[in-house]
């Protein structure tokens, strides 16, 4: 008897759901917010007088924990000046593919050159589009994977 | 040559009423979890069903290696035909006037129809133990055992509880129990064997609570798991058509068949079959699978004796009214 009376609560539970309204977000057409903390897509600054800020020191691609940072630096030049310090990275890729999002490269970086945005929507047909060198990671600079498939 | 156009009616409208019972079950399901269930294929998801048949038509057609083949072909057309040809003596509406003659709105009305729906539905249960067997694969194999161990148990007390219903009529003629709740629903003469009816029902279609033989969680589809493409579309037509077969018996049998006030009687009938159907799914979305030994015990130590003793009750009555 108490079952019966446990197999009709529950029904009466999903009839009740069922009259409720669906909270499906239709995703393509409809974006929720993320949270202002979301880890997202990296991206590398410039400072008040369009230096980098990174430095090339690497850290970030020390404690990756799945190796997903490469960084090589080169010397900065009198003629040539990317960031303040002495060195630069002149070779800066992060294979988002491997990427876990966890922010440890952030946490690493002594200049606050290394951040994550709100952008989460990175899938694409090609590999090699995983790839995000220093220019695409900069903000305003030439997006050149992107205009490359846009010319095609 | 009229049974015939009858059948091939019934049996096309029936295949559009299995297409989108799948839809109506995603989508109460749906619904239940708050989810909205298909809405992408046409409007509002209507073409779902159809998008989903030429999926299953396209899909590779795979035969183990190590499976008896022609049993293995066999095995879901076997559960399919059972599934459509019980349909055959439901009378689903009644005497209507067409092309200036008097026609009877079931295929064949045969006297003994009670036993004959019995007879085909538990042939249905051969389309899963072949298919389960000739897999040669051990979770199938385990699927088509649980099958075979749950419809015997089942089948008696679903036929145990029509027998309360047939002392009352007289007859095993479908259309003859119709005729004999013109006045009153057996629902209603009769609710506990309604009630055991409605249980066994769900044991008989493999629906949750009483899905064993799928389990899908612990058997990996039970006794459909090497199947693919048509064939296990088939497997699922049979499914889906024995809730259909299975509502319209409850309909006959204890909700008053055709008959109701107003509407025409194809559209009574049809209405308390979507009733069935939803009440289908509705259980489906509320209840968890029942474990092996619990299906066992609650077949033959609860319902068995309620059946019998329901059928011993409506004798007493009976007897005393005589």
């Amino acid at each position: 008897m108490e079952t019966l009376l446990a197999i009709l609560r529950g029904l009466w539970l999903t009839l009740r759901h069922f009259f409720r309204r669906p909270i499906t977000v239709f995703y393509p057409e409809k974006k929720r917010s993320v949270s202002p903390r979301f880890r997202g897509l990296h991206s590398l600054a410039l400072d008040e007088e369009g230096f980098e800020k990174c430095v090339g020191c690497g850290l970030c691609a020390k404690i990756c924990p799945s190796d997903a940072i490469e960084v090589e630096a080169e010397e900065n030049t009198e003629t040539e000046r990317h960031s303040r310090g002495e060195r630069y990275a002149s070779h800066y890729v992060l294979d988002i593919g491997r990427c876990i999002f966890c922010g440890y490269c952030v946490d690493a970086c002594p200049t606050e050159a290394l951040s994550m945005t709100p952008r989460y929507e990175m899938a694409d047909y090609e590999r090699d589009v995983f790839l995000y060198t220093k220019s695409r990671l900069l903000p305003e600079k030439d997006n050149r994977i992107q205009k490359r498939r846009e010319s095609v | 040559m009229i049974a015939f156009a009858k059948s091939v009616v019934v049996f096309v409208a029936l295949l559009l009423m299995v297409a989108y019972l799948t839809l109506l079950e995603r989508k109460v399901v749906a619904r239940i979890q708050l989810r909205v269930g298909p809405t992408r294929v046409g409007p509002a998801g209507l073409l779902q069903p159809i998008a989903d048949g030429i999926k299953l038509l396209l899909k590779e057609d795979i035969v183990p290696s190590e499976a008896d083949r022609h049993i293995f072909v066999l095995a879901p057309a076997l559960s399919f035909a059972a599934a459509f040809a019980a349909f055959a003596v439901i009378p689903f509406g009644g005497e209507i006037q067409m092309f200036g003659r008097k026609m009877s709105l079931a295929i064949a009305d045969v006297n003994i129809g009670v036993l004959y729906v019995f007879a085909i539905s538990s042939l249905g249960v051969y389309g899963i133990i072949f298919g389960a067997w000739s897999s040669n694969s051990k979770y199938p194999l385990i699927g088509g055992l649980r099958a075979a161990a749950q419809m015997v148990s089942y089948e008696l007390c679903l036929a145990f509880s029509v027998i309360g219903v047939l002392m009352i009529t007289r007859s095993l003629s479908l259309s003859d129990v119709v005729d004999g709740q013109s006045r009153v629903w057996f629902a209603i003469l009769q609710p506990v064997g309604f009630l055991v009816f409605l249980i066994a029902s769900f044991a008989e279609v493999n629906r949750l609570p009483f899905d064993l033989p799928e389990a899908e969680n612990e058997l990996v589809g039970g006794f459909h798991t090497e199947y693919s493409s048509m064939k296990f579309a088939m497997f699922f037509l049979g499914e889906y058509g024995n809730m259909i077969t299975a509502s319209a018996m409850i309909t006959t049998l204890y909700l008053g068949g055709w008959r109701g006030p107003f509407l025409p009687s194809v559209v009574w009938f049809l209405i308390k079959i979507f009733v069935l159907l939803f009440l289908f799914v509705w259980v489906r979305g509320t209840l968890p699978r029942f474990r092996y030994d619990q299906l066992m015990r609650f077949g033959w130590k609860v319902l068995l004796p309620i059946s019998i003793a329901n059928i011993l009750g409506t004798g007493v009555v009976l007897a005393m009214m005589d």
